[in-house]
């Protein structure tokens, strides 16, 4: 949280010219639906909001845009009830309001799609919904369940327990919630991150509808193109303060951006590598059979990744991602050793400190519990890690001091902001642990490196660094693979791509000879004419 | 009525009258661990409920008199320990623990002067004709209010967590009350509700034993029930069903290993004595392999502080 404030510290040398921009927001169409002027909210040694103004016509789709920590997810928060602005006020319908509750922002009409989703694992879809919205989990409920997802393209099934469900799945769980609420005001926090080209496009369908039934939706994302697509207004926020408003259509991405990030991009150009003839990782009908009820069993997956290349496998959330991760990364060993070749080696049986050993480096989906224990320090969660790889030991006990260094290495090298070494990895902000943990494993100088979205929840800024590592990683003749649904980042970086479906394994294509809607189709389970086969 | 019968429905009352107080503190435990709370004071509430529900009995007479001050006394004991956990964010175990120790304490100072004092119980039911029927008489029509009561409780508590939105809210705050501010729902409220609960709960269950199973006062007079009532909330995996069977098969046991040694089976009584633990391992283990069962029912915040700023 300081090392956040102290950067803002530095754009406060724009104010002048930021306020000059702002003032030329009108403010002359009749009452807006919700209007909010001057809303200030300070954190101890941050100011996370200052003196927001933000106005939404009803049945206009209002884009929200900054990067984490711009003051996005607070400034909704006091729209929502959540959170009480230090000074400011709201205007609903030109009355003037205050918000105590998320209850009472409901009974206006406010319904809100959370990024990191509020959903209560032990229970079930139905009753998940339920809660949501203070309602009993009857049958009646069911049935407008059914209604809602079938007429909005989101299956669901309500008697479904959460913990069973992909993150996809539980993401229509609140899409539903929200619909089911008949809001006035619908917002979406970062909505398309894990959805095919072909479900943006229904929920983008499905959002111009209700802005035409007259539902004003507010638009919170980082994703561009989507904002040019879908929005009609944007309100930009950076540093916890309004920076300007626009209107997507009459801006170009790249004006946008650097609205968004202050000073001018660094997004990496897309670049192809040339990959040597040797193969580093080679998957070779390597199947799993389903261990828990809704694990995805893997089907005979056939992959081989070269030194020097980086290959991306997309596909919707809950198809067989999570379990190739734990087959790769050695958490479930294969049946039989030559399933999994690295680097000329039968290492399917080997153990993940093996693997590591010999040069294979994962980084899992789940940035916390998974990839980093939350109540560890930075230099704790290295060395759980980097010790396989790196000198961290002295006469066979734990240096403090080697994987302390180690620890700082990475922070200094992927432009961590934390409190030093000693933070307990929880306490960072999503994107900055995750460019610890992706460094974490890039500092070790992997030969083969498995990541799983990388960018997961990542701001812009910290999404080119982390891009821009991988592309390094390549070049530099490491064999890279990349599991993420995000195909934007796949097109970007990827020299052949994949897609999963069900537990198997689509056809590598060369990336270039794939358009996205062919890799949608790929994500569905259909597969490309030979045409394009690479 | 033939000895064998007599025999019998010997058998069954008493494993009744030893089931019911781990009937009472368990499903009120049940209730505070629903809600992410854990309360390792139940021993401690017993005893407090078990000392004031007598002392209250003997000075005024009246049985209802006295189990209202039992179950007074272990709202009280839990309110200080949600204060302590909820409201200052202790150590949730510890202060558990605390409390325990606490309550044996304060439960002996205060029955000082109640020991070796007689009392007669709790009335049980009297129903002409259908208390006078053979075996099924004794066994279904002749017990005190607070028997009945804990069939009543337990099929409430079921009732009030599977199909009440109070209760699907209790439910949702044990698996994740971060989740839950964010909903607007008022975790701590509801867990010092939960915990206050289990307090009475288990003060009811401390009066039942010096009141109704004793009847009497001695020191440390409930001897472990409070723990075997905190291990059959995890035998029943946090169901009210699973744990009534879970008391009677404790109740069972504990009785049956006296009556053996009555009948004269040479067996050690200490390894009879171990049979409710052993029982009560086996069935761990056994639960533990169905993970699907406990990740649906086990409250996933359990023991951990709530702080709603953040």
């Amino acid at each position: 949280m300081f090392g956040l404030c102290t950067k803002f510290g530095k754009l406060t040398l724009c104010d002048n010219y930021l306020k000059a921009m702002s003032g030329n927001q009108s403010n002359t169409s009749a009452a807006p639906l919700v209007a909010m002027r001057g809303i200030t909210k300070a954190y101890p040694g941050c100011l996370a909001n200052d003196s927001i103004d933000l106005f939404v016509d009803a049945g206009t789709i209002h884009a929200l845009l900054g990067e984490n920590g711009a003051g996005k997810s607070t400034l909704v928060k006091i729209l929502y009830g959540l959170l009480q602005a230090d000074a400011g006020s709201i205007e609903w319908r030109g009355e003037s309001v205050t918000i105590a509750s998320p209850a009472q922002a409901r009974q206006l009409g406010i319904a809100l799609v959370f990024q990191h989703f509020s959903l209560f694992e032990a229970l079930s879809v139905l009753e998940n919904i339920a809660l949501g919205m203070a309602v009993d989990a009857n049958n009646e409920l069911k049935q407008k369940i059914i209604e809602v997802s079938n007429r909005y393209g989101l299956p669901l099934d309500p008697d479904r327990q959460v913990y069973t469900l992909s993150v996809g799945e539980r993401q229509r769980i609140e899409i539903v919630r929200c619909l089911l609420q008949d809001p006035k005001l619908l917002i979406m926090d970062e909505p398309t991150s894990v959805l095919t080209p072909q479900e943006v496009n229904d929920l983008f369908v499905t959002l111009r509808r209700l802005s035409e039934e007259g539902v004003a939706i507010l638009y919170i994302s980082h994703k561009l193109h989507e904002i040019k697509a879908l929005c009609s207004e944007a309100t930009i926020l950076r540093g916890g303060k309004r920076v300007a408003t626009a209107i997507p259509e009459q801006e170009s991405t790249h004006s946008l951006a650097s609205l968004m990030m202050g000073d001018e991009l660094v997004a990496p150009e897309r670049e192809t590598h040339t990959p040597q003839d040797k193969v580093l990782l080679s998957l070779s009908n390597a199947s799993r059979a389903a261990a828990e009820q809704h694990e995805v069993p893997l089907e005979n997956i056939n992959l081989n990744v070269r030194a020097g290349e980086i290959v991306g496998i997309a596909g919707v959330a809950g198809n067989g991602q999570d379990e190739l991760m734990q087959v790769i990364s050695g958490e479930q060993a294969l049946g039989h050793a030559q399933a999994l070749v690295l680097d000329g080696e039968p290492a399917g049986t080997m153990s993940p400190g093996a693997r590591r050993a010999k040069g294979l480096c994962c980084v899992p989906e789940e940035r916390l519990g998974h990839a980093s224990v939350p109540s560890m320090s930075l230099t704790e969660n290295a060395f759980l890690t980097a010790h396989h790889r790196t000198n961290m030991r002295t006469i066979g006990l734990i240096s403090k001091r080697k994987s302390k260094r180690f620890a700082e290495q990475v922070i200094e090298q992927f432009n961590v902001q934390c409190n030093g070494t000693a933070t307990a990895a929880a306490s960072l902000s999503g994107g900055n642990l995750q460019k610890f943990i992706v460094g974490r494993e890039i500092e070790q100088k992997p030969s083969v490196f498995v990541v799983s979205q990388p960018t997961w929840g990542v701001d812009a800024g910290a999404a080119a660094a982390i891009h821009k590592s991988l592309q390094d990683m390549a070049r530099q003749g490491a064999a890279v693979l990349v599991i993420s649904q995000d195909l934007d980042e796949l097109m970007l970086i990827s020299d052949r791509i994949a897609a999963l479906c069900a537990g198997r394994l689509s056809d590598v294509h060369q990336t270039e000879d794939v358009t996205v809607q062919q890799l949608g189709e790929l994500m569905g389970g259909a597969s490309i004419s030979a045409e394009v086969s690479a | 009525m033939s000895p064998e019968s007599n025999m019998f429905v010997m058998i069954a009352l008493t494993i009744i009258s030893a089931a019911t107080p781990l009937v009472y503190a368990a499903i009120g435990e049940l209730v505070v661990e629903k809600s992410g709370v854990l309360n390792l004071g139940v021993e401690g509430m017993m005893l407090a409920g078990a000392v004031s529900g007598f002392a209250v009995a003997h000075v005024s007479g009246s049985a209802m008199l006295g189990v209202l001050a039992g179950v007074f006394a272990g709202m009280l004991l839990a309110l200080i320990f949600a204060f302590l956990t909820l409201g200052l964010r202790a150590s949730q175990v510890a202060t558990g623990l605390a409390l325990t120790i606490f309550g044996i304490g304060l439960s002996a100072l205060m029955g000082q002067a109640l020991i070796g004092i007689a009392y007669e119980g709790i009335p049980s039911l009297n129903i002409p004709y259908l208390s006078d029927i053979p075996v099924l008489g004794p066994l279904l029509f002749q017990h005190d209010l607070l028997v009945y009561g804990s069939f009543a409780l337990v099929i409430a508590v079921s009732y009030f967590l599977k199909y009440t939105r109070a209760g699907l809210i209790v439910r949702a705050i044990g698996d994740s009350p971060e989740a839950a501010h964010a909903l607007g729902y008022p975790v701590l409220r509801v867990r010092y509700l939960a915990t206050l609960f289990g307090g009475a709960c288990a003060g009811l269950s401390g009066c039942y034993l010096s009141m109704a199973y004793a009847p009497m006062w001695v020191e440390s007079m409930s001897a472990g029930r409070g723990w075997i009532a905190l291990a059959l909330v995890v035998f029943a995996t946090w169901q009210p069903g699973r744990l009534l069977f879970g008391a009677y098969l404790f109740g069972g046991i504990t009785i049956l290993q006296l009556h053996a040694q009555a009948i004269g089976i040479n067996v050690p009584s200490q390894l009879m004595s171990m049979l409710p633990y052993v029982a009560t391992i086996i069935v761990l283990v056994l639960i533990s392999r169905d993970r699907g069962r406990i990740r649906k029912n086990a409250p996933a915040s359990i023991g951990q502080a709530f702080h709603p700023t953040k």
